[in-house]
């Protein structure tokens, strides 16, 4: 049974709107994507859907008392909220290095979750 | 009053400031300051956590602050010289512009040219007039993202957020991610400000309920917001009697629209347009005093990062060009100048808002394309065709497949094409930009 469906593909802002047929959970046809990773999205959609990971951790004796960080690349997404409770538990210590590793390979994906900036200690008072 | 002199002077050090002053430095000017009120560079950068930035100028997805530090690097790395901690007052003819700086003082400065670059502003509750009472917990979005992401609070535990704007969306899932309930988004179009990929990784992801044609029409709460009244609303924003929901919440954020800062351009006398708030300037981003130019979110209000960029590395290039004019000739940037070229106006046609520049050189000055961008008045979901015209003759003819105002819209017209017409348009009033549907249009 051939379904219709309408994604909005997250990969750069422009977000297109793509209508895709889909049968037995295979597409089978795709269109309205301005380049070709709208396909690999639509189809990582309908098997296994990731996005990328963008949160805070905290951090002791630094300038902030937070610095943000990213996993490097987009995650299954069902471990999202996993890794955000592992992340609670963790503080690093200033002066932490921009794209320093948090986390390695969580949760087995091969994906790290890295720092987005460096966090100098916190100037003396 | 410690006085300094530079060639190129700019006041922000967010993007389009640290683009601009980049450009300056590879364009030859020698002494490029970039002034910032904060104690830290990058603008509104550092809070923005979350990723997109830098498809275009990068070829990466980068987080704002991976963004901006890639940006402050650079410029650093270019010889651009930076004042944290310091605040213009004023400017005033000259330009001369007053500081006060935690380091240095009071300082005044004399710059050959001038790039503005402040940025914009959210809009606050004032300027909508929320009815209800002024508890603690409304906020708007940028509030709660600068306390969330880099200063370690969380301003509430359950949110109503009102407007589907970019930062509403992404503090719908920056608190869920910390273990918020954001318990609705209300927005009073039928359709959302921001950006599509936002409302399915921020809004649908994390199962948000979105109530379109919808806005907060009370407050309630003593010391404390404890819940907010939302209805739905008419095509001319009236409230529909019967519709009201009360939904109970400790705090309210609000994403209803940025608006460009631009209390320096309005001292420094500068053209403002009144529809964008910001500097009216050309295709080289200078405005209308001479030395002076404008670039990024403080001329109009944009999506993408990559597009304050690509206008910021124009006007630190015509910047640095006027300094080097204005140092050739020992000191007077106009003595030697050439003489003002035409400019023809550049006027916002059929379902259009807003245009910048506001006008453009005609004949072209050199060789580069004039950029033209605009937002739609309405949004057209299937296919368009966005043009340039002079009356009848179109200039830039694109076809897009559909133009909504959450997506500015940029054209380039050729140089070719404006010396191409420029001998045929004696006693035209100027260009409009236009988007029209493709349904019916007669096909080339």
């Amino acid at each position: 049974m051939a379904e219709q469906r309408q994604f909005i593909c997250v990969t750069c802002p422009v977000g297109c709107t793509i209508d895709a047929t889909v049968e037995d959970g295979e597409l089978v046809q795709v269109q309205g994507q301005a380049c070709k990773r709208g396909i690999a999205f639509v189809r990582e959609e309908l098997t296994a859907p990731r996005r990328t990971l963008t949160t805070t951790v905290r951090v002791r004796g630094g300038a902030l008392p937070l610095v943000p960080v990213r996993s490097s690349e987009a995650l299954p997404k069902g471990f999202i909220l996993d890794i955000v409770q592992d992340l609670r538990g963790i503080i690093l210590n200033a002066p932490v290095e921009e794209h320093q590793v948090v986390l390695r390979d969580v949760h087995g994906t091969g994906v790290d979750i890295i720092t987005s900036r460096a966090m100098p200690s916190a100037e003396p008072v | 009053m410690r006085a300094m002199t530079c060639d190129v002077l700019v006041i922000g050090s967010g993007p389009a400031g640290l683009a601009a002053a980049y450009q300056a430095r590879q364009s030859g000017a020698q002494q490029v300051l970039v002034i910032e009120r904060n104690g830290e560079l990058g603008g509104i950068l550092p809070q923005c956590i979350h990723n997109g930035f830098g498809v275009r100028v990068f070829q990466s997805d980068l987080t704002g602050p991976e963004y901006a530090y890639r940006w402050v690097r650079q410029a650093q790395e270019a010889g651009v010289a930076f004042l944290t901690r310091t605040m213009v007052l004023a400017i005033e003819a000259g330009p001369r512009v007053v500081a006060t700086s935690g380091e240095l003082g009071m300082v005044e400065i004399t710059p050959r040219a001038l790039v503005l670059a402040m940025g914009c502003r959210e809009r606050p509750r004032g300027a909508l007039a929320i009815p209800g009472t002024r508890p603690a917990g409304v906020y708007t979005a940028g509030t709660a993202q600068r306390l969330v992401n880099m200063e370690g609070y969380m301003p509430g535990s359950r949110f109503v957020i009102l407007g589907s704007g970019d930062i509403g969306m992404i503090m719908a899932r920056r608190l869920t991610l910390e273990g918020a309930q954001v318990v609705a988004m209300v927005e009073i179009l039928p359709y959302i400000s921001g950006l599509r990929r936002n409302l399915v990784q921020c809004v649908r992801d994390f199962d948000i309920p979105l109530h379109l044609c919808t806005t907060v029409t009370d407050v309630r709460g003593q010391e404390r917001v404890e819940a907010v009244e939302i209805a739905q609303v008419d095509a001319r924003w009236q409230r529909v009697p019967g519709t009201e929901q009360t939904l109970e919440c400790d705090a309210l954020l609000l994403s209803v629209g940025l608006i460009p800062e631009n209390e320096l351009s309005r001292m420094a006398g500068v053209a403002l347009d009144p529809v964008t708030g910001g500097p009216m300037i050309d295709e080289r981003c200078a405005t209308s005093i001479p030395g002076i130019y404008a670039a990024g979110n403080v001329v109009h209000v944009y999506d993408l990062v990559d597009d304050v960029t690509a206008s910021a590395l124009r006007a630190g290039r015509y910047a640095a060009e006027y300094a080097l004019r204005g140092a050739a000739t020992g000191g007077a940037a106009t003595r030697g100048a050439p003489a003002p070229q035409p400019t023809v106006p550049v006027m916002p046609g059929a379902n259009v808002r807003h245009v910048v520049p506001q006008h453009l050189h005609l004949p072209a000055l050199d060789g580069d394309p004039s950029v033209v961008e605009f937002r739609v008045r309405e949004p057209i979901e299937e296919p368009v065709q966005a043009r340039v015209r002079a009356g009848e003759r179109v200039l830039v003819d694109k076809r897009l497949r559909y133009a909504r105002p959450a997506e500015m819209i940029r054209l380039e017209i050729e140089a070719t094409t404006l010396q191409q017409f420029a001998g045929q348009l004696a006693g035209v009033n100027g260009l409009q930009v236009e988007v029209v549907r493709r349904r019916g249009e007669p096909q080339p």
